[in-house]
């Protein structure tokens, strides 16, 4: 089973820790992932400003990075889900509808398909998860707060699987917080308001991490938590289920 | 209205008093709370949901043929009926039913068409003088500022600022704000208006093509009063709020309050069907880009929406915005996929006024892929050109930036190095982010550098 590590542009470039927590994870239970160092992005950038018309050389590269793997795994739901609803290609739809059915977000990658029930990690902290919406509503990680349907929640399941890990309550499960891609820019306001809102459920709470299958949330939050001087930090759910009793 | 400025402009200056937005979120999340516990308490709403969904794609597919059994019905029970194609006609047909009757006196309830069509001004242009009757809407009018939700008109304003209009306007004690106390003198206000007027006008959530009924829900029950006693009585409906049949209602009015406000039905379901003797019924039925909308493939289930407003309680933007700010009759997430189908250029900045959480389409009664919508009208106005130059300028740089590997890995390497080296050229007022929020920590390498030296040996 040949695994394609994608890492979404701004997780390359800005939270490098996050991405090799990913792949250390994954070699951990026994993967064979590689990474094609020619990627770049999955577009949605452009795509969710309106821009859609101007991926596709974006996708094109996608395919040609990935066409060659049995999966694809990503730490970032937002991404992940981009790709499955808008990966097209003029050139070989084939290959772009190939790559949309196997690309996985890494939590489901490891509930899914991997299928894990035990994890040999330590994190002995209180940690608040933040459900990204993408990964939520888009990928339906977890059941929503709004549907009247039985609950689960795959990244509990593997963030139960760590030892010390203490998770928190919120107020409200899945609000979001506020980030939304360009919506952070072009709705300054109200997308701090919604950020600092999110960040006082989970510190009212108790919480001293937050955790999310979405570093761009997480990065949001970051922005608001160390502008207000506060000690609670952020952290991709791949370093906390890498994490080693040492390292912890 | 506050001119033209855009969601973003209008948001920042809600935002200015954060106690206000605060109690305003924590007001419709509340009732956000109420949907979900009464959603919860009913048996099978999914599947509820689904069917009311169901009946609507059927409603809208066959839009044509059920308007015509609906009229020749309407028709057989003795009510006359209009089809106005905009707002323009429709205003026109209810000013000729008023001034053939010499009247120039209407009460109006439960009506936010007649709101998207102007028809209060209109008619005070012409010297008729129109009272809205729902006690948020006849709060509204007196304070002559639009509705900031279809279900919940005011509910942006504090009881304090209610008293204080309420003083101002119909002489009640200054300082005044006790809600119950101020309903009475509303409602003791609204009764000589009701025994007044000669003519009613009512919004219709449900028309029966079967029968040719229509069905109006409140919960004040001020449409009955209005319509029982007036010697006019007219109704004002967009195209879409068609059921084939009587035994559909039971669908929608489970669903109906419990996505409004998480009360199990409206207090009053009135059915109207055909005139007292003695009284005329007048029904217009109202495009007003209704077909146009039928005519856009990606866009066409919004004309599903029983507005409910659920999807403005849910949405944390709308509760942290105000829906004043969507400078829309019909505001919040559903009104932002209605809203460009009118005016594209108007209401261009709409469906960007949303994060994509998609809490919208979960809590929609009759399963409108909202937020999908949302990012499909996105595309619509960027093709259209309705988006600023600067911002295609940038997404052409950054599409270019992307689809190379090797600009891009320059590009994220200079980009680090500035964080690192000269953040000044970052952290300043011109960048939004640096507003409110630190910048990221720029780390020395990128993944794809430290996979380069360390991949093969992990």
């Amino acid at each position: 089973m040949k695994i394609g590590l994608f890492i979404p542009c701004y997780v390359n470039q800005l939270y490098p820790n996050a991405a090799i927590a990913t792949l250390e994870l994954l070699q951990k239970l026994g993967a064979d992932v590689s990474y094609p160092s020619k990627q770049t992005c999955c577009g949605q950038p452009m795509a969710n400003s309106g821009y859609e018309h101007l991926t596709q050389s974006c996708n094109d590269l996608f395919i040609e990075n990935f066409s060659g793997f049995d999966y694809v795994v990503a730490p970032s739901a937002s991404c992940v889900l981009h790709i499955k609803d808008h990966l097209h290609s003029h050139a070989d739809e084939k290959a772009a509808a190939s790559i949309r059915g196997k690309i996985y977000e890494l939590v489901e990658f490891l509930t899914d398909v991997l299928k894990i029930e035990k994890l040999d990690a330590c994190f002995p902290h209180k940690v608040g998860l933040h459900q990204s919406c993408h990964g939520l509503r888009g990928l339906h990680l977890a059941q929503m707060s709004e549907l009247v349907a039985p609950d689960f929640s795959k990244p509990k399941q593997l963030l139960n699987m760590v030892q010390g890990l203490e998770l928190t309550e919120l107020d409200r499960v899945d609000e979001c917080c506020g980030f939304g891609g360009l919506f952070c820019i072009a709705e300054e306001a109200v997308s701090v308001k919604m950020g600092k809102d999110r960040i006082t459920d989970h510190t009212k709470h108790g919480a001293e991490y937050i955790t999310s299958p979405d570093l761009s949330c997480l990065m949001h939050m970051e922005g608001i938590l160390q502008r207000n001087n506060s000690k609670v930090k952020i952290i991709h759910i791949a370093e906390i289920l890498n994490c080693s009793s040492i390292k912890a | 209205m506050k001119g033209t400025q855009d969601h973003a402009a209008l948001a920042e200056a809600f935002n200015k008093d954060e106690d206000r937005v605060d109690w305003h979120d924590g007001a419709l999340w509340w009732i956000r709370q109420k949907r979900d516990r009464s959603a919860n308490q009913t048996p099978q709403w999914e599947e509820l949901r689904e069917a009311a969904s169901a009946i609507k794609s059927n409603v809208i597919s066959n839009l044509h043929d059920y308007l015509l059994q609906f009229e020749e019905n309407l028709k057989r029970n003795g009510v006359k009926v209009y089809w106005a194609a905009d707002a323009e006609e429709h205003n026109q047909i209810i000013y000729k039913i008023l001034s053939e009757k010499n009247i120039n006196q209407m009460v109006k309830s439960k009506s936010m068409l007649t709101e998207e069509c102007h028809l209060n001004e209109y008619l005070a242009e012409r010297g008729i003088d129109v009272i809205n009757s729902d006690l948020g809407e006849y709060i509204q009018q007196i304070d002559n500022e639009p509705p900031s939700h279809i279900v919940l008109p005011c509910i942006h304003k504090k009881k304090e600022e209610i008293g204080e209009l309420f003083h101002e306007h119909l002489g009640t004690e200054k300082g005044l704000s006790d809600p119950t106390l101020l309903t009475r003198v509303a409602r003791k206000h609204l009764r000589n208006v009701f025994m007044t007027r000669r003519a009613a006008l009512t919004g219709v959530n449900f028309a029966v093509a079967e029968t040719g009924e229509y069905v109006v829900c409140t919960n004040e029950g001020n449409a009955d009063m209005g319509a029982h006693l007036c010697e006019v009585q007219i109704a004002s409906m967009g195209l879409e709020k068609i059921v084939p049949e009587r035994k559909h209602l039971g669908v929608f009015l489970r669903l109906l309050a419990r996505s409004a406000i998480g009360q199990p039905i409206t207090i009053y379901s009135s059915h109207f069907r055909k005139p007292r003797p003695g009284q005329e019924m007048h029904l217009v039925l109202v495009d007003k880009g209704r077909s146009a909308l039928l005519a856009r493939p990606d866009f066409r289930d919004s004309l599903k929406c029983i507005k409910c407003g659920g999807c403005m309680n849910t949405c944390p933007v709308y509760r942290k915005s105000g829906g004043l700010s969507y400078h829309n009759t019909i505001s919040g997430p559903i009104g932002a996929i209605l809203a460009p189908n009118l005016d594209m250029k108007k209401h261009a900045d709409l469906p960007f006024a949303s994060t994509l959480c998609g809490s919208c389409s979960n809590v929609c009664p009759v399963k409108i892929p909202i937020h999908d919508q949302l990012y499909k009208w996105r595309q619509v106005i960027v093709k259209e050109g309705y988006s600023a130059s600067r911002k295609t300028f940038s997404m052409k740089a950054m599409a270019l930036t992307l689809s190379s590997p090797e600009i891009y890995k320059t590009a994220g390497k200079t980009g680090r190095w500035i964080l690192n080296h000269a953040p000044f050229a970052i952290n300043n007022k011109f960048n939004p982010w640096y507003k409110q929020r630190e910048m990221p920590d720029s780390p020395k390498q990128s993944f794809g550098e430290w996979y380069a030296k360390n991949g093969s040996k992990s």
